[in-house]
């Protein structure tokens, strides 16, 4: 047993640090530098539209029964409404639960397409989302978290107030508490998700959300969930609403 | 050339020459020493981690070093030679005049016991409170008892 007796005045000492919790959202891009916005806004320069075109190559690509994702959504997905693309996860009620962006792409390769079904992890998934992402871009991000979503929501924010790992921190208290501080060279930023799928300049490719949230967790020394596991679906739903109002980016430049 | 190639040129060595992230788990050998037990009372651990002495020199080593402390991550610490410092944390200057080396201890070994929300990690917690730690560093600490001492008597000399 750890005796813990409480001499009052230390507690005087500790800082203040939940000043900045729950403020308004700010994009990443806030943080970045001046090179890297302009690179970010550039589309030549940007190297995420390489994973754009690569996308926009696999939504006309035919499945087994001949059909393509343009088939029934047009060329280059200009049937798609935008705005709808930006509420995101959502709940469907035929399935009786939340859908992410890339859950609803890998639901209609193997349901519209006919196959071959895409595995939630693999590149072509991810390009596929970030082509169908970047549709909506400069579109606000409108999670809606009420009704039965709620349940969804409220798990992803307590995975995102859960310790996690040898470091033992949970994200908030860097994302919350910390945008804006330093650790070591790096900014901290609020670890928004309205950039992503993104291109992590440091690591020179595309990630979507759900591998961002393996990238901390593995720094955290601690063991990832598996991309399209529920765990990272909840994370989504809660991280997205908490980016509502934000600009969809994809495919922003990030660190 | 073009002006943008250069830009792309000069913003990829500033990322190359800039300290990375805490490493990922499995570039980490997990530390061979046994967990050591310890108390904390009055805000401090009183007694060195299974009574080792602590070297200074290794210390400061540690504190900036981005494989082990990393200290430097969060807080601004007199290793002028390294460049980037974090602001995480307060600044460790004159730590060694403010506080005793039990309190300094127990900042190191569980920041938490001070603050429960503290960003700061508990770099010597009891492996079993810890959540979903990466399969190959189950049962282990940040940092070994040692690791520990030679903070501590390093920090004691930051007058
Ligand atoms: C010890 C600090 C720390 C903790 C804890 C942490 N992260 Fe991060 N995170 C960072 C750093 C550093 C970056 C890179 C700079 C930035 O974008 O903030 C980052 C980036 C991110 C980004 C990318 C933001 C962007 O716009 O590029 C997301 C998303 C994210 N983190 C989510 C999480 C989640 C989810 C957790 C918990 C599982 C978590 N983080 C825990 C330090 C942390
Ligand atoms: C991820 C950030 C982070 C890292 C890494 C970190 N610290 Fe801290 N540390 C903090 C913060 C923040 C505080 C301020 C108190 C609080 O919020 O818990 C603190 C407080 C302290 C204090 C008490 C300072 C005072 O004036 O009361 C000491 C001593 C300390 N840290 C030592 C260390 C050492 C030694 C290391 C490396 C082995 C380290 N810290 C690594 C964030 C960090």
């Amino acid at each position: 047993m750890i005796k813990l007796r409480m001499p009052l005045l230390l507690l005087a000492v500790i800082p203040l640090v939940a000043v900045s919790a729950r403020a308004e959202p700010v994009s990443g891009y806030a943080y970045l530098t001046a090179d890297m916005q302009a690179m970010q806004d550039d589309d030549f320069g940007n190297p995420g539209m390489l994973v754009v075109e690569a996308g926009e190559r696999l939504f006309s690509r035919p499945g087994n029964n001949g059909k393509s994702c343009a088939s029934c959504h047009g060329e280059g997905g200009e049937t798609l409404d935008v705005r709808q693309l930006a509420r995101y996860p959502i709940y469907s009620e035929a399935l009786q639960r939340p859908v992410t962006l890339r859950g609803r792409i890998l639901m209609c390769a193997s349901d519209r397409l006919g196959g071959p079904p895409l595995d939630y992890a693999s590149e072509e998934a991810l390009a596929l989302e970030t082509f169908v992402r970047h549709l909506a871009r400069g579109q606000p991000v409108e999670v809606d978290v009420s009704g039965p979503m709620a349940p969804y929501h409220a798990a992803g924010e307590k995975l995102f107030h859960t310790r996690y790992g040898q470091v033992d921190i949970a994200c908030h208290q860097c994302h919350d508490y910390y945008a804006g501080k330093h650790f070591r060279g790096q900014v901290l930023t609020q670890g928004q998700s309205n950039g992503f799928p993104g291109y992590r300049f440091t690591e020179g490719h595309v990630v979507g959300l759900q591998e961002r949230i393996s990238e901390c967790l593995t720094n955290l020394r601690a063991e990832p969930y598996a991309i399209g596991s529920d765990e990272y679906r909840d994370f989504e739903i809660y991280m997205s609403a908490r980016s509502n109002g934000l600009t969809i980016e994809t495919p922003a430049i990030r660190y | 050339m073009h002006m943008k190639l250069i830009r792309h040129l000069s913003l990829l060595l500033a990322v190359m020459l800039s300290p990375q992230q805490p490493v990922a788990a499995a570039e980490r050998t997990p530390p061979q020493q046994p967990y050591q037990e310890w108390q904390a009372e009055n805000f401090a651990i009183e007694k060195p981690l299974g009574g080792l002495v602590g070297d200074a020199e290794r210390g400061r080593a540690i504190a900036g070093d981005q494989h082990r402390g990393n200290c430097l991550a969060c807080h601004e610490l007199p290793i002028p030679e390294e460049k980037f410092h974090g602001d995480l944390g307060p600044p460790l200057a004159g730590i060694g005049s403010r506080q005793s080396a039990g309190m300094i201890r127990l900042h190191v070994v569980d920041q938490s016991r001070f603050n429960p929300e503290t960003v700061m990690p508990g770099f010597y917690r009891p492996p079993h409170q810890l959540n979903r730690v990466a399969p190959e560093l189950r049962g282990t600490t940040w940092l070994t008892a040692q690791e520990i001492e030679d903070l501590v008597a390093w920090l004691v000399t930051l007058k």
